[in-house]
This record gives C-alpha cells, structure tokens and sequence, in this order.
C-alpha cells in the first residue's frame, strides 16, 4: 500500500503531518505506543527539514510517502529539494552537555534514531530522498 | 494546538498543558515556565494529564530549565502523563533527569520533599 502527502514548510503543517502518519497506518495493526512513536519520528524529520533545509518557507514543499510492501514493515520517505540534512553525520550531544548549555536543540535526531530501524539518503530525480524503515514483529 | 492554564494551590504553581506540544507551539510552554519562575514561585507542577503529544522541542523546553531551577533551589515536578507522551520521555532517558509523579498528590509531596 501507498500513501502520499505534499505539505509547504510551515511548521504549522507539522499537525497535519501527523495526522496523515497515524490515518495511514490506522489499520496495520500498530500498537498504539509504536503507533505515537512513529508518528513522533516523523514530525521530528519533516520539522528538522522544515527548519534548517527550508527555513519555514510555506512555499518550500515537501512530499512524504509511506510504502507498506509487507505486514508489519513500513518504508517512509521524505522528499525535497532543499539543501541535503543528513542526520547519519550529525553528532548527537551528550544529554549532560545539553542540560548544562540549556540548549533545546539537539534531542530530535536522537529520537528518530532509537526509535527507526534504519535511516538513510538517496537521489532520485535530482531530488533528496531521506528513507526511514520500520519493522514491527 | 496548545492551550496552557496556570493556577495556584498551597503555594505551588501549577501549569496545565493541554493538547500538543510541537516545534510551532513549543514557546509556548516555554513562556509559561518562564513566567511562573519569574514571578517567584518556589515549587512548579506541570499538570500533564491532558496533554496527548510531545515532540523534541517540548521535550528541550523541559530540559533547558533543569539547570536554572537547580540553581535557584525551586523543584519542578511533571506529573499525570499518559503512557505514549510518557514513552518520549523514556526514550531519551529524560524520565530519570526530571522530576515525574503519577498524580497530583504525589506530585506536591515530591515537590516538598525536593524542596526542603
């Protein structure tokens, strides 16, 4: 099965975003705390591109695919043009270093990599496509 | 997206946060926290029972104020969180860096035991 979504980067959109994951997966039987962290991973993708690709330009536009090819494994694709944030070279801070900075940033990578099997980059018709994959036994 | 209520029991201020709290309306929790410490509340509670989503930027909001209330002695303490917004916390391991209780109750003891 596949769905799609375009939605321009404005972080008001990060909602409907969410909405479109869960309705997707709604009857793929998920449970329900797999289901809010998967949603969760992708809102923290779109927002982390939203902000440092696009700078919440509403008419920057990205396209968000979920491909289900088997039961229980769920392929998500976010697609843009903007410059490429590639998440495999960002360095996670240490959770301490971030309590003593008082920085807010820095946490969402760390959630979509504890939370998604596998997180990678590729080209496809001049455009960035960053693939998240999910396995649910 | 959010709506945030504060109000006042036996000293302590309590900020109820409700709906979801992502990158667009994550300020506004931040204000909320920043007020309430600025208006020279000693302890804080965070009313979470009817908050149902949290992203990293809510998350930031909580962890960018551990230091600052350490430093001025006033214990913040989360409490009635559901299982999945609880989830987010645990997966980053943030449960253990704040101050989390059940419910209301337990929350206000904890916030006394923190304090004195």
């Amino acid at each position: 099965m596949n769905y799609q979504y375009n939605i321009g980067c404005s972080l008001s959109n990060l909602k409907g975003i969410r909405e479109f994951v869960r309705s997707s997966l709604k009857d793929q039987q998920v449970p329900e705390i797999e289901m809010s962290a998967i949603v969760l991973a992708l809102d923290e993708m779109c927002s982390n591109l939203m902000i440092h690709a696009h700078h919440c330009n509403p008419d920057h536009m990205l396209e968000l695919h979920i491909d289900i090819p088997a039961h229980g494994k769920f392929i998500f694709e976010i697609v843009d043009d903007g410059s490429l944030f590639d998440i495999n070279e960002f360095h996670e801070p240490d959770l301490g270093n971030l309590v003593h900075q008082k920085r807010k940033g820095g946490l969402g990578i760390r959630l979509v990599k504890a939370i998604m099997d596998n997180v990678e980059y590729l080209k496809r018709d001049d455009k960035n496509v960053c693939r998240l994959t999910k396995v649910i036994k | 997206m959010v709506h945030i209520k504060r109000l006042q029991e036996e000293g302590m201020d309590i900020i109820s946060v409700i709906g979801e709290i992502d990158a667009s309306s994550s300020i506004e929790l931040d204000l909320a926290i920043a007020k309430s410490v600025g208006e020279g509340f000693k302890k804080i509670l965070v009313d979470c029972s009817a908050l149902e989503y949290i992203s990293s930027a809510g998350l930031g909001v909580f962890m960018s104020y551990i230091e600052e209330l350490k430093d001025k002695n006033i214990p913040m303490v989360l409490f009635g969180m559901k299982e999945k917004v609880l989830n987010t916390f645990s997966i980053l391991g943030l449960a253990e860096l704040l101050h989390i209780a059940a419910t209301k109750p337990e929350a206000k003891k904890l916030a006394h035991e923190l304090s004195v």
